[in-house]
């Protein structure tokens, strides 16, 4: 049997949760979800609409708030119960943070990030598909040793809505497991957010968006000329941030903003993952980069190879014109 | 206070890949190679905590002898002593075979007997990319851990810690030390080597580990591959040449087309995208009309 692992957060299940569900539902076998947390009955009965064997909860006080000791311990005892072949989690956050302590635990493969799966016609010949070198290779993975395996679903490559629902609703049960909680190390805050951002970039029409071609920071300027001439905000990949030449509010990507504007133009971004992730919702997508094999030019519409520096300055004179 | 950062060595951001015979590993004969960008900042965060709090830092790293030019990196940038466990030593064929439980059993072994008050690594690295090895360390070495952090305050015996959690959100985590933290790339400035840091390496130790036995790789890669691109792009791609060209008029998304072709000006266009333009005047207006008067965009 398939087990997947629920992400919810106060009480709302993380939308990744139905992601995992379908990516577990393509290798058509019994598959139960474990939900895991305090007063999660709620959760639990909006996940058991799906096509699945049933849901099994781990409700314990001391799993609110989320920490990786408490999540391990928990989730160790789960699958020593149910015994499943495959343990699927969505590549959140939450499970970069237990998900190999949870594997190394019980000496298991993990392989995390997987964009899809590829079956053989030999039963057991599946292959985990994700990418490597910053997204300049994809690599087919294969877990090696003794099951369960661990993957975790990359957020946004399988689809929620593609996850079968059921035609009446999947039953619901507890698991038996203790928590202790004087075995758990870490003691978290309240999340929280930085100083009110100042810049909502989800509302933006259109957004110039700034990654390492630019070089320095002397020639962010040209990029800011592009923006007004466009009437749009300035935003930037991670490395641009981590470098202090633009604020951490302009980021977009996985750890910044997740933005859909109508225009989305890209100069001198590669298209690691952990950006893609944050601006793939565009309308229309147009890249200029001097790598053809950059992999931005995966999700862009209009792809642009060759000097930003030349090129950019090309598009502010034709845009004053017009 | 004792502080281990462990460092990977991964191919340069502008090397352009190129598979071994086996096509499941990379020639690393034809890479060129550099310290891992998140390690580089675990690094930093390392130094800048023995500045204010005293103690050393030791840098770690498994790999083949190459990987001596990133610990000799980390000594001139101001770490007190490397440890090097080496890989060709263990009878590894290749880095590939190399996963995040191999590398972090082999580092835990090595570690073990330091007694570290703090180990640091990156969150990920920029290679294989699984973001697990810090992790697996913490619970092999028996430590808490906290991942993907953008601050650190050692307050002996505990230590807090500030995790990024997706979409700007964070939030403080304390636990006791020891403990293992993976960093997040930006948490600080990075500082390069001076002159006299690099003088004062070639004297710092690099101490060789031979590891007893590396633990069999649970991820295996059975291929690598250049991102898919579909068959419809294979056939473009072997169309002659022709003059500037103009794409066709935009399609909806996912009707992918491939074009290559040279621009009048030398820039070579061809990528996957629905639509490709050349480097020209009429992309340019094109974007502007699209942006100005076509309602939607």
């Amino acid at each position: 049997m398939i087990l997947v692992v629920a992400e919810q957060r106060g009480g709302t299940l993380n939308r990744a949760t139905w992601e995992s569900i379908a990516a577990a539902q393509q290798l058509a076998q019994p598959t139960s979800v474990v939900v895991l947390g305090s007063g999660i009955s709620s959760i639990a009965a909006e996940i058991a609409s799906a096509q699945i064997q049933d849901v099994v909860t781990i409700d314990a006080a001391a799993l609110e708030p989320y920490t990786p000791d408490g999540f391990a311990a928990a989730l160790a005892q789960a699958i020593e119960q149910l015994q499943p072949t495959l343990v699927v989690l969505p590549h959140t956050y939450q499970t970069r943070d237990f998900a190999p302590k949870l594997a190394a635990r019980l000496e298991r493969a993990l392989v995390t990030d997987v964009t899809a799966i590829k079956t053989g016609a030999e039963p057991g010949d599946v292959k985990f598909v994700r990418p490597m070198f910053q997204g300049k290779l994809t690599a087919d993975v294969v877990p090696q040793g003794p099951t369960p395996h661990f993957i975790t679903t990359q957020v946004g490559s399988f689809r929620a809505d593609a996850a079968a629902r059921g035609p009446s609703p999947a039953p619901v049960r507890a698991l038996n497991v203790t928590v202790d909680a004087a075995s758990i190390r870490q003691k978290p805050e309240a999340p929280f957010q930085e100083a009110r951002q100042s810049v909502d970039l989800s509302q933006a029409e259109r957004i110039v968006s700034v990654g390492r071609g630019i070089k320095e920071q002397d020639k962010l300027p040209i990029a800011q000329q592009l923006a007004e001439a466009l009437h749009a905000e300035l935003a930037a990949s991670r490395p641009i941030c981590d470098a202090g030449w633009l604020p951490m509010e302009r980021q977009v990507g996985s750890s910044g903003q997740t933005v859909a504007p109508k225009l989305y133009l890209a100069l001198g971004i590669s298209g690691a993952i952990q950006h893609l992730v944050g601006m793939k919702g565009s309308q229309t997508i147009a890249a200029i980069n001097k790598d053809p094999d950059a992999p931005i030019f995966e999700v862009a519409d209009y792809g642009i190879v060759g000097d930003l520096f030349e090129i950019v300055p090309a598009m502010i004179d034709a845009l004053k014109q017009s | 206070m004792k502080i281990a950062v462990c460092l990977k060595q991964v191919p340069t951001r502008d090397w352009q890949p190129r598979l071994d015979e086996a096509k499941s590993w990379i020639r690393e004969q034809d890479a060129t190679f550099e310290m891992n960008e998140p390690d580089a900042y675990a690094l930093e965060e390392g130094l800048r905590l023995k500045e204010k709090h005293g103690g050393e830092v030791v840098v770690c790293s498994l790999g083949p002898s190459r990987v001596a030019q990133v610990l000799r990196e980390a000594l001139a940038r101001g770490a007190d002593r490397a440890i090097h466990v080496q890989l060709e030593a263990a009878g590894a064929a290749s880095a590939g075979n190399t996963d995040a439980f191999v590398v972090a059993a082999a580092l835990a072994e090595a570690m073990k007997s330091e007694q570290f008050d703090l180990v640091l690594t990156g969150l990920q690295s920029d290679d294989q990319g699984f973001g697990q090895t810090g992790v697996i360390l913490a619970e092999k070495l028996g430590l808490p851990h906290a991942t993907i952090v953008m601050d650190v305050q050692v307050a002996p015996p505990n230590v807090r810690v500030k995790r990024e959690l997706e979409g700007g959100w964070f939030q403080w985590v304390g636990m006791p030390l020891p403990a293992v933290l993976t960093i997040q790339s930006g948490i600080n400035q990075l500082r390069y080597a001076t002159l006299k840091g690099i003088m004062a390496a070639k004297k710092k130790e690099i101490k060789a580990v031979t590891p007893a036995a590396l633990a069999a790789p649970k991820a295996m890669i059975a291929a690598l591959y250049a991102p898919e691109k579909n068959k419809e792009d294979a056939a473009d791609r072997r169309r002659p040449r022709g003059g500037r060209q103009r794409a066709r008029a935009p399609a909806s998304r996912g009707s992918t087309r491939y074009m290559s072709h040279r621009s009048s000006r030398g820039h070579e266009v061809h990528t996957k995208a629905t639509n490709c333009f050349l480097y020209s005047r009429e992309l340019v207006s094109f974007v502007a009309a699209r942006a100005f008067v076509r309602k939607p965009f």
